[in-house]
């Protein structure tokens, strides 16, 4: 009790500082900078636009709006905000003890296709602020745990209700086919593959026969009408499945799923995918790699720190995320790792950037500088990836979020001991 | 053994089983020829950077850095241009090999959770040295480690100070004459763990240490006791005891996984109630609400450069966290509990050197070095033999591809005592373990 009303009042002291009245000007101009679009080569000396929210023009040379405010970012560094897919920001905290009062990701069951994790986003939760520090701007938030936790959502990490932020919803539908899921299918991968089919079959029954359903006119089908209504867009291959998978089975065994029931893949994890490269490659499918991920699992008893270079190197088109104990903060010191380990530094900055854009399937909205985008973008004081860089200003839909959490309030309370209170 | 030649004792007993050897390091220095690293930046860890200069190395022993040494006609010479190089690092406190991928409940071998005093126990008997987790720490420029139990428990059991060297058996990666540590653990872990049983409130774990160093000091006072005459029967061996006694002697080194300030304090106080030092806070996120503190009391702190909020005892995390630490003159280490971070102590020790920057706080290099190298060994009793680049000392040296501190570096060359462990450049000459056989290629991807 006495934790929820502290988080409660935490939250609403977060809120507050979101709530700071942006001042000056709709219209924005950063000059000076070398600007990565990403869409686009780097432009030395560039200038960015930003007009109510959204980007206006991009380049050298451009013409500043009269009564913009100009931002001197000489030296500076200017990509697009950076995007992390696969992430519980925003819908759980705590791992133990209070995990009940501070999780919202996950619902008991096996197949939950019809909860979508967007209608369980606090803007005020405590990781946003944390993360936007780190030049994180919008997120894929998905839900876990089961056969299938359910849709994951899009959304941006500043907005003061859940309507101003989220950005796609459902986004994507999460399938679990890794060593996970096995429990949710009665303890095989094979009955995992039986349950995953049975569903898709009963939910085109569904889809086919509603009416008698209605009248109970039908055998029980494998999962509630609720649930089997929402896979309809997925096996529309409109909607795409975020396939958990990690061994090299198990990706192959997606994408064969994908191919017998039309479904649009992209698969998060797949430590071994560099060992089908080729095989996501024709299928166009791309992955969300964990590029820090090396140590071997019954799941995965290959996965390699190069994983994401030899993707690319096939042409795989690669996300780029990383699961981490500081709550998803450290997704530039991933894509940094990519780097270190092969990858070229432009294809790291698109796997941050548009390429997670894409996977959300926000692309046209999201993940780089072009006109017309949504102005989520960052200044960094130097090369992103670099530990002694800093996003010195964060953009989220046009406007620059205060650099506040609740942990640079901490720093400043006890920088010098002892505290004054 | 001892036979009983002292004329004129009354009745001396057959020898106890605590005068032999406990499970003593069989640990080798492995012999290779001299090694000179010329014209790199050397962080010693125990002064200045230098430039351009060179670290000479033979017979296991540091023997000369600086920018005038020369190489001896059989050293293997080293183009350092462009590159850095460090001592070993270590980390104070890692779980391989007692959570050993490939992490089935087979190998969990890390919380002996059934009884919240375990003292009794010793990391080192449950250390598998297959664990494929300890190369890719290797290659990471890691040279020694140590490895606790969990914190399930209280008083968790002694941990084990080892060298990162391929064997067959943990005896011979034990540090020769490092002393042992014992694991203590504060706050929620204990308590959730026990919460039927007891402990299972703060309180109550406060209890719990006491219950049992009350019990340690009087079976610590009967041994020294009939240690002083040896005469009669010994006093009956309680392995629990004999190492809190140990404690209580200042011969077994406390390591307390604790995070909160308010905690730290109570264990300080709980330490000098029975007249022990702690050695180290391990997992201290608050160390900075209390850097004043632990720097007057001379106490450790070993820290992620940025964890928070995966529990409540976490909330608090800052990653300003080390260099709060650092400007309050207190010991600062960064540690890992982690078979991912342990890859990347350099990484984790550069964000919380930037963080500090950040924030206004200066440090330099050449102190965050220290996070990672002499702080560590001295909060493990090694600091006489390795933690820096300082002649006489161990060859635990690394070379790095450039500055340990950019997120682009890489580990080249890793010596242990002088033993080339990992060579980035011979991947088909890199350790694997046993259980790596038959799942890859060598080397793939470190």
């Amino acid at each position: 009790m006495r934790t929820g009303a502290y988080l409660r009042r935490l939250a609403v002291a977060g809120a507050g500082a979101l709530l700071v009245p942006q001042l000056g000007a709709q219209t924005v101009a950063i000059t000076g900078a070398t600007v990565y679009p990403v869409s686009g080569p780097k432009i030395e000396r560039g200038t960015v636009v930003i007009r109510d929210g959204r980007i206006a023009a991009v380049g050298a040379g451009v013409p500043i709006p009269a009564g913009a405010e100009r931002i001197d970012a000489t030296g500076r560094w200017v990509t697009p905000g950076l995007v992390h897919t696969g992430t519980d920001l925003g819908i759980r905290l705590l791992r133990t003890g209070g995990s009940r009062e501070t999780r919202e990701d996950s619902l008991a069951g096996d197949i939950k296709a019809a909860f979508n994790v967007a209608d369980a986003i606090d803007p005020a939760a405590l990781t946003l602020p944390v993360a936007r520090l780190q030049g994180i701007t919008s997120t894929l938030a998905v839900p876990s745990t089961g056969l299938i936790p359910g849709q994951g959502a899009f959304f941006d990490l500043a907005g003061e209700r859940v309507a101003d932020l989220v950005a796609k919803s459902p986004a994507v539908m999460v399938i679990d086919f890794s060593e996970s899921a096995k429990a949710s299918a009665g303890g095989s991968r094979g009955a995992v593959l039986q349950k995953l089919r049975r569903v898709f079959r009963d939910a085109l029954e569904y889809d086919r026969r509603r009416d008698e359903f209605r009248r109970g006119q039908i055998q029980p089908l494998a999962a509630g009408a609720e649930d089997l209504e929402a896979l309809r867009p997925v096996l529309r291959g409109e909607l795409p499945v975020l396939a958990i998978a990690n061994r090299r089975r198990d990706i192959e065994a997606a994408l064969d799923l994908a191919q017998e029931f039309g479904l649009r893949l992209v698969v998060q994890g797949g430590a071994e995918a560099w060992q089908a490269a080729a095989q996501l490659a024709r299928a166009r499918v791309a992955v969300v790699v964990e590029p820090l991920t090396d140590v071997p699992r019954f799941d995965a008893l290959a996965p390699r720190l190069d994983n994401a270079t030899l993707l690319r190197a096939a042409g795989v088109m690669v996300a780029l995320a990383q699961r981490d104990d500081a709550h998803f903060r450290n997704l530039r010191q991933a894509a940094g790792n990519a780097v270190r380990n092969g990858m070229t530094w432009e294809d790291a900055l698109r796997a941050v950037t548009l390429g997670p854009a894409e996977v959300a399937g926000v692309a046209d909205r999201y993940g780089s500088l072009e006109p017309g985008k949504v102005a989520n973008l960052v200044v960094w004081s130097g090369d992103p990836f670099e530990f002694s860089s800093r996003a010195e200003r964060v953009f989220i839909r046009g406007r620059q979020v205060p650099p506040v959490s609740r942990q640079t309030e901490l720093l400043e309370r006890y920088r010098t001991l002892p505290p004054a209170y | 053994m001892l036979v009983a030649a002292c004329a004129g004792a009354s009745v001396v007993g057959p020898a106890p089983s605590t005068d032999r050897p406990q499970f003593a390091s069989t640990y080798q220095r492995r012999s290779h020829p001299p090694v000179l690293i010329r014209d790199a930046t050397v962080l010693t860890a125990a002064g200045p950077e230098l430039a351009k200069a060179s670290v000479l190395f033979a017979d296991g022993r540091i023997v000369a850095v600086g920018s005038d040494v020369a190489a001896p006609a059989d050293a293997v010479v080293v183009d350092g241009t462009g590159k850095f190089v460090t001592p070993g690092l270590i980390d104070t406190h890692s779980h391989l090999g007692v959570y050993a991928a490939p992490a089935t409940s087979a190998e969990a071998d890390g919380n002996e959770a059934t009884r919240p005093v375990t003292a009794e126990v010793w990391a080192e008997h449950s250390f598998w040295p297959q664990d494929p987790q300890i190369p890719l720490a290797v290659a990471g420029g890691v040279t020694v480690i140590q490895v606790l139990p969990g914190s399930a428990n209280l008083i968790g059991g002694r941990s084990a100070v080892l060298r990162l060297v391929p064997a067959r058996i943990v005896q011979e990666m034990k540090y020769p004459g490092a002393p042992y540590g014992l694991k203590m653990a504060c706050g929620e872990n204990p308590k959730r763990v026990y919460e039927k049983t007891g402990p299972s409130t703060r309180m109550g774990n406060v209890a719990g240490y006491r219950a049992a160093f009350i019990e340690a000091e009087r079976y610590g006072a009967k041994w020294d006791r009939w240690r002083k005459h040896r005469t009669g029967d010994p006093p009956d061996r309680d392995l629990r005891l004999e190492t809190l006694a140990g404690v209580l002697r200042g011969d077994i080194l406390v390591h307390n996984h604790c995070y909160r300030a308010d905690e730290m304090a109570q264990m300080i106080d709980l330490a000098r109630e029975f007249g022990f030092r702690i050695r180290s806070f391990h997992h201290a996120v608050e160390a900075y609400k209390i850097a004043d503190i632990l720097a007057r009391e001379g106490i450790a702190s070993s820290v992620w450069s940025d964890w928070w909020g995966f529990k409540m005892e976490s909330f608090d995390g800052i990653p300003e966290n080390a260099a709060l630490l650092e400007q309050a003159g207190a010991i600062a280490i960064i540690h890992s509990d982690s078979e991912d971070g342990i890859q990347r102590l350099n990484q984790e020790a550069a964000k919380a050197m930037h963080a500090g920057r950040q924030a206004g706080i200066a440090v330099s290099r050449e102190q965050a070095i220290r996070w990672i190298t002499r702080n560590p060994a001295w909060a493990l009793g090694i600091e006489h033999s390795t933690g820096t680049l300082e002649p006489g000392k161990a060859a635990d040296v690394v070379v790095w591809s450039g500055d340990p501190f950019s997120v682009y570096s890489k580990a080249e060359q890793v010596y242990n005592e002088g033993r080339p462990v990992f060579d980035r450049s011979q991947p088909n000459r890199q350790w694997r373990t046993d259980f790596n056989l038959g799942t890859g290629e060598p080397g793939v991807g470190r």
